[in-house]
């Protein structure tokens, strides 16, 4: 049933021309971004090679492309994740949902493994870039995979935040703003707070610095988990909610 | 659906709900059985959506129970959902979809197993008239057809109750026919209930009725039962040359008879006896030049109106 309701989503998502608009623009830029690395990359490399223990190919340039995504993808998700419930509600086609044999839980389920399936499409194009880069240099695999997996979890803590919002209002603007207020808002106090300021705590990009530096933390994976599952909750709370207060 | 599931599929006991301080429903109650047709009357307002949502599960009632064949539909959700095929009054038509697609998903997502939904579809796509359609856009669809697809979104995986909010609003009269005859057959092997204000729609389709007004169920019995409600026996006849008033009302039968104009009368009779035939003889013989004798019919429409008009003088009555 989850998959039904995520390949749903997926269709969805696929069968408006925005969407394969951003895929295109978001896959160019991205494309963009490597080889301005790589080619800075190239530029250092004599004075790297007279460094003892220069950084890598993997650090200098893969490290800092998922980096930009990472920043690139707080403001895109909300664009992805409006139109999951609010946009149903505001067809009328939520009723459907709800009158078949499907728990709340399943229908944001179902909704958040679509879109992150779709991300995923997103954003395998950049390690498979990155992997081109073996055919000329060794790669650090550790590093690149502690960045892949930083992200699967950081879009997870987006997506999460972004489907609850849209679970909250009819609008899918309306969701979109809010859902890039909360996480600019994160973003914002983790940036403008001092070094030892608890701020950074909150914010989810700062847990993804860990994993961009090839550092696997159980205490970020954990903070991640529990982002992500708390506004799943929420989510699935409201969508309770529809059927008691109506 | 096998023999062994019960004659009752709905049975829905004490239903209240209420929106912040307003109780929009109280204490309705319910019952279907297998190849019936239930219509829901009352006026805009009257309550008929809300219990409708609360019967297929889209909103919680304050209090009462629903049993859905047997399961109770607050205890055991997704068993009781898979025999509920539901129309909202707007159909939930993902307009991105074709056809097809669409009603493959709401057959899947009604727990119909993959093999099956070929198979479910065909039924459906033939039942709603939809077959020439099926590779079209949603979207691209008229009105009459959405509100097709509509319904067969609600009977695809074969539910043993059927429930229809205002199925025929905003369709053509051909249409219409089309879709009523339609329920009528769905009738005849699943439970259906309908809401509506039309009242011809109940006169054509539907075993039984219940009327709804603030949220109650103020009258409920079998259409035909309905139409005859308060009904009286008599006839209107008109005469070119009518004798006195007295005349009319000494024939034996005759309970009262009221002018209407200087030709005609309204004659109302006892039901024991009915004198249109001595009327008859009498008017040959004495030359008052009979033109016309029409029983009075009682049409649902004064029915309707009737137990409405009753039920809020006796609410005003008791405040």
């Amino acid at each position: 049933m989850i998959k039904l309701l995520a390949l749903r989503e997926l269709r969805a998502l696929f069968s408006a021309p925005s969407t394969w608009f951003m895929l295109a623009a978001l896959q160019f830029i991205f494309a963009w971004f490597f080889l301005a690395r790589l080619d800075a990359y190239l530029e250092l490399q004599p004075q790297l090679a007279q460094m003892a223990n220069a950084p890598g190919a993997t650090a200098s340039i893969a490290a800092p492309v998922f980096n930009v995504i990472a920043l690139l993808l707080m403001m895109l998700i909300p664009m992805f994740t409006m139109r999951a419930i609010a946009e149903e509600r505001r067809n009328q086609t939520l009723p459907l949902l709800l009158a078949s044999p499907l728990s709340s839980t399943q229908i944001v389920l179902g909704k958040f493994c679509g879109l992150m399936l779709f991300l995923m499409v997103l954003m395998v194009s950049t390690p498979l870039m990155i992997y081109s880069l073996q055919l000329g240099t060794p790669l650090d695999h550790g590093l690149l995979w502690s960045n892949v997996l930083g992200l699967l979890l950081l879009s997870a803590c987006y997506c999460a935040l972004g489907l609850y919002m849209s679970s909250l209002t009819n609008q899918p603007i309306i969701a979109a703003i809010s859902a890039l207020a909360v996480l600019v808002g994160l973003w914002l106090a983790d940036v403008s707070s001092k070094a030892d300021s608890p701020w950074h705590l909150f914010s989810p990009l700062f847990h993804f610095q860990n994993f961009n530096f090839g550092l696997l933390d159980s205490a970020d994976a954990v903070y991640f988990l529990s982002f992500s599952s708390v506004f799943l909750l929420l989510a699935i709370r409201r969508l309770n909610n529809n059927r008691v207060y109506g | 659906m096998s023999n062994a599931t019960p004659d009752v599929t709905l049975l829905a006991s004490k239903l209240t709900r209420s929106f912040g301080k307003q109780t929009v429903i109280h204490d309705v109650s319910l019952q279907l059985k297998r190849g019936e047709v239930l219509g829901l009357l009352g006026h805009n307002g009257a309550g008929k959506s809300t219990t409708m949502q609360m019967l297929t599960g889209c909103l919680a009632p304050d209090s009462g129970t629903i049993a859905i064949c047997g399961i109770n539909l607050l205890r055991q959700p997704a068993l009781a959902k898979a025999h509920i095929g539901y129309l909202p009054e707007t159909p939930p038509l993902y307009k991105d979809m074709t056809v097809s697609d669409y009603l493959c998903f709401a057959a899947r997502l009604h727990g119909l197993k993959a093999t099956a939904v070929a198979a479910a579809l065909d039924l459906a796509l033939q039942r709603c008239g939809l077959n020439d359609k099926r590779n079209k856009l949603i979207g691209t669809l008229s009105k009459g057809y959405q509100q097709r697809v509509g319904i067969a979104q609600a009977i695809i995986h074969q539910p043993s109750v059927i429930i229809l909010d205002e199925p025929t609003v905003g369709l053509d009269p051909t249409q219409i026919r089309e879709i009523r005859t339609l329920i009528r057959e769905l009738g005849n092997q699943h439970s259906v209930i309908l809401s509506t204000h039309l009242l011809s729609e109940v006169e054509s389709i539907c075993d039984r009725v219940e009327i709804m007004q603030n949220g109650k169920l103020i009258y409920g019995d079998t259409s035909a039962r309905m139409q005859r409600y308060g009904q009286v026996s008599g006839f209107a006849v008109s005469l070119r040359n009518p004798p006195a008033l007295s005349v009319l009302q000494g024939i034996t039968g005759v309970t009262r008879v009221e002018q209407m104009t200087t030709h005609e009368f309204r004659v109302l009779h006892t039901q024991e006896h009915n004198p249109s035939a001595e009327l008859l003889t009498l008017a040959a013989q004495h030359e008052w030049h009979l033109e016309q004798l029409t029983p009075l019919q009682t049409r649902l429409e004064d029915v309707y109106v009737s137990i409405t008009d009753a039920e809020t003088r006796h609410a005003e009555v008791s405040k």
